[in-house]
């Protein structure tokens, strides 16, 4: 059923206005037709006038075409990996369901895909999406001014909280989705070249089909920004949970009780959380906190 | 008001992504970047470790694509914001967007949609205008966009629309001679009646570019040199305005630096000819 609003006749108002520009919103986001056409109930005759060369609706349909066009380039660019993993016809029509359920609500494109993890069904392709969310948090997100391992010393545990960067994002996958990305990329730096092309062509077609295995393998994973490139970080469990738990705002004691609670007593837990926050705080991880105590 | 520095800065190109190790690394004479905003509204990274290494050789006007004034939906908040902590950074002379809208109800088309050209309409955007004006303390210079459809609802022409919005807002003109061009071509209208009609003492700045034309529409695409036709709305431009900043826009199958460079300066001939005349 047909329930678009329609158009006013005229435009004397700011609700006019508005009506007018939710009726033709509603007609761009419409999934185009299998030939990526407009659909023909947009009803454009309303509000579009012809010309001699074009219907109303051939009008509308340039705009419609640009929308979709250009947003699933944005995703194109933004998740090779993920186009590399479910092969380009997959991932097309998932960027199109995509888009339809969750039409962008942000000024900026960058913010495209913050959904997308969460819509995707399988775990592989949403352990893939989450990597490929992070990096673009890693890529642009703040770095605070950086705690040091000297401003951490003769601190109380009790009572000392670390804020987490806002460009470092530790995840928990089920999937080995670094060493993936980084094969990936080894064995064809094209794919990321070429995704910055927009349209898929035979280069990016050749990279997909050499895409490396996705393994199965629990992973503790850090994805960062270090002097303006992004890395990969694994960790062991116990040190994910102490910075996660730092990042939730607990103290440093109660980060490490919580996150050595069922942890091997036997190892020597003193030098490795020791040597831990010596590399965090070379990495820089570490800022002021920003959440209050929890 | 309407930028007042604007006619010393001479000829600029865009700043894009294919360029930044030539810029960088070579340090070009070029007269001054115009930046998209929004590339740039982000709190760290790359973007701005290039944009800090750029301003200190080099004058940045601020060009945006999303402060969308013609959206019937108050002003974002969030982007003014960020908008206004970039134009500290930079420090432009005045920042232009495009006279268009582009989202409603919370949804984003991320394009540069027409405006129905209607006297509420007008009113309604040059309040926007002088909105942002005032919370960005910086002037701004608003775009007339290309356009492939017109509105049955329109009850005047696009260059009295875009006369309307500046003479209530007090604001500049970012005049896109490209965009004229490819307009009159989708609707039928003489683009030089547009360039008499608009107030010449408000056109900040002037955009040049190419464009792509297939059977029944020509599409502004900024992947070409700039044709004939469009220099020549051009040289008018200059006759009628002045010596008006004046920026290439070449945004896909991006050249070399020197290509897209030496293209922008072929407007030097205009500016000179109007100068000795």
């Amino acid at each position: 059923m047909n329930t678009r609003t329609p158009s006013p006749g005229r435009i004397s108002s700011t609700a006019d206005l508005r009506a007018l520009q939710s009726t033709m919103a509603a007609a761009l986001m419409q999934p185009l037709t299998e030939r990526d056409g407009l659909r023909s109930d947009v009803g454009a005759e309303e509000f579009i006038a012809p010309n001699s060369r074009l219907t109303s609706s051939q009008r509308l349909e340039i705009y419609a075409r640009q929308y979709w066009f250009r947003l699933l380039d944005c995703l194109y660019d933004d998740y090779p990996a993920l186009r590399a993993v479910l092969g380009q016809r997959r991932f097309h029509q998932l960027c199109r369901d995509y888009l339809t359920a969750h039409p962008s609500t942000s000024w900026t494109l960058r913010n495209l895909g913050s959904q997308l993890s969460s819509f995707i069904q399988d775990p592989r392709a949403r352990d893939v999406a989450r990597v490929e969310w992070a990096q673009t948090l890693a890529f642009d997100e703040a770095l605070r001014k950086p705690l040091r391992i000297d401003d951490l010393l003769g601190a109380d545990p009790s009572a000392l909280r670390l804020g987490l960067q806002p460009c470092v994002v530790p995840l928990v996958l089920d999937h080995a989705v670094d060493r993936f990305i980084t094969a990936m990329k080894k064995s064809d730096a094209e794919v990321r070249g070429a995704a910055s092309q927009a349209h898929a062509g035979a280069s990016t077609r050749r990279s997909v089909a050499r895409a490396p295995r996705l393994k199965r393998e629990r992973v503790h994973l850090v994805v960062h920004r270090h002097d303006n490139r992004l890395y990969f970080k694994r960790l062991a469990p116990e040190a994910f949970a102490i910075l996660t738990a730092l990042g939730d705002g607990l103290t440093l004691a109660d980060a490490i009780g919580l996150a050595l609670a069922t942890a091997d007593p036997s190892a020597d837990w003193p030098a490795q959380i020791r040597a831990w926050f010596t590399d965090w705080s070379a990495l820089g991880w570490f800022c002021k906190p920003t959440l209050g105590p929890r | 008001m309407p930028p007042t520095s604007a006619h010393s800065l001479g000829i600029g190109i865009g700043l894009r992504v294919p360029h930044y190790r030539h810029i960088l690394d070579e340090k070009p004479v070029c007269d001054w970047f115009e930046i998209i905003s929004e590339n740039f509204m982000v709190d760290g990274g790359r973007p701005l470790e290039v944009l800090d290494s750029i301003l200190e050789q080099y004058r940045v006007v601020q060009h945006g694509v999303a402060m969308y004034l013609g959206n019937a939906d108050p002003l974002d908040r969030d982007h003014l914001k960020k908008l206004k902590r970039l134009v500290k950074r930079t420090k432009t002379p005045w920042l232009s967007d495009h006279l268009c809208w582009g989202s409603v109800g919370g949804r984003c088309s991320h394009d540069l949609l027409p405006m129905p050209y209607t006297m509420s309409v007008a009113k309604h955007t040059a309040a926007k205008i002088r909105q942002a004006s005032d919370f960005l303390e910086v002037p701004i210079c608003v775009e007339n966009v290309s356009s492939y459809a017109e509105f049955r609802q329109n009850e005047m022409t696009e260059w009295e629309f875009l006369t309307e919005v500046v003479e209530r807002a007090d604001c500049g003109i970012l005049l896109d001679v490209n965009n004229i061009y490819v307009s009159s071509e989708n609707h039928g209208f003489d683009p030089h009646e547009y360039l008499r009609a608009v107030p010449h003492q408000r056109v900040g700045q002037i955009h040049i570019a190419g464009h792509t034309r297939l059977d029944h529409v020509v599409l502004d695409t900024h992947d070409h040199p700039v044709p004939d036709p469009v220099w020549a709305l051009y040289a008018e431009a200059i006759r009628l305005c002045g010596d008006t900043a004046t920026l290439l826009e070449w945004d896909d199958r991006i050249p070399s630096f020197d290509e897209v460079h030496a293209e922008a300066l072929k407007a030097n001939r205009y500016l000179h000819e109007h100068a000795h005349a």
